[in-house]
């Protein structure tokens, strides 16, 4: 696992049912591209977060799929439908095997 | 050779260069990434809007934003870099819009591209110049 992995998610906390909301997140990672060199010449391997999904109550939201072209700190923006009141899903896959988790919950209100 | 103040910055540049002198080889890889994309299907160029700055001062993040309604996919292409691929956003049946920001890194000036695969199977296409003062190639 890379060191320092921070997920951060901004959802508004209530919504009327049916809107549309923005979500923004944001994951600190290296998102080490594979392309770069050491001091010494060598090639530091690629080591990136390679797919990003959100869920809400258990239907997909957004799935991306991530190229080591992403910059560092993964940032995402997207909108989402509120049908009811739940949880949002946040999962950050890595390279690694890693797998990093946010959920965010949201009233109706 | 006395390695003068003069000569050591004309090194650095080309060193500098060398680093990304492995890019501009690599349109046709571009090419073939879409044809893969798109199954050599006629690509539109209607209904998709790729919003990207047209100069970037720092290669290394570059905020880029897709919005194309109706969209199922949407595949980001940066057609200089060495690896072109950049993402590609799977919308699910909650998604509030076809649509979304992210920040990406640019090796060089060059075009980036995306491409939306609608819900009835058509492609459409955009691209965007974008001018990049420091690239993003890890040099």
């Amino acid at each position: 696992m890379a060191s320092g992995v921070k997920p951060r998610v901004k959802v508004p906390k209530t919504a009327a049912a049916g809107d549309v909301v923005t979500i923004k997140t944001l994951i600190s990672h290296k998102m080490e591209s594979g392309q770069r060199k050491d001091d010494d010449g060598n090639i530091i391997p690629r080591s990136i977060i390679n797919r990003f999904t959100c869920d809400f109550n258990g239907k997909n939201v957004i799935d991306v799929t991530m190229e080591p072209a992403i910059s560092t700190n993964p940032y995402f923006e997207f909108e989402a439908i509120v049908p009811e009141a739940g949880d949002f899903k946040f999962t950050w896959y890595d390279d690694d095997g890693s797998v990093y988790e946010e959920s965010k919950t949201i009233k109706i209100g | 050779m006395k390695l003068t103040r003069r000569h050591a910055l004309v090194m650095g540049a080309g060193a500098a260069l060398a680093n990304c002198i492995t890019l501009p080889a690599f349109a046709s890889l571009g090419d073939d990434a879409i044809a893969a994309f798109t199954g050599g299907a006629e690509v539109g160029d209607t209904g998709i809007t790729l919003t990207a700055p047209a100069i970037a001062e720092n290669g290394n993040t570059v905020p880029v934003s897709v919005d194309a309604p109706g969209a199922a996919e949407i595949m980001v292409l940066a057609m200089g870099n060495p690896t072109p691929a950049v993402g590609t956003f799977k919308f699910g049946e909650l998604a509030g819009s076809q649509a979304a920001s992210t920040r990406i890194r640019l090796a060089g000036t060059q075009d980036v591209v995306a491409i939306a695969k609608m819900a009835d199977g058509t492609f459409v296409k955009a691209s965007s110049n974008v001018k990049v003062t420091i690239g993003g190639c890890g040099g």
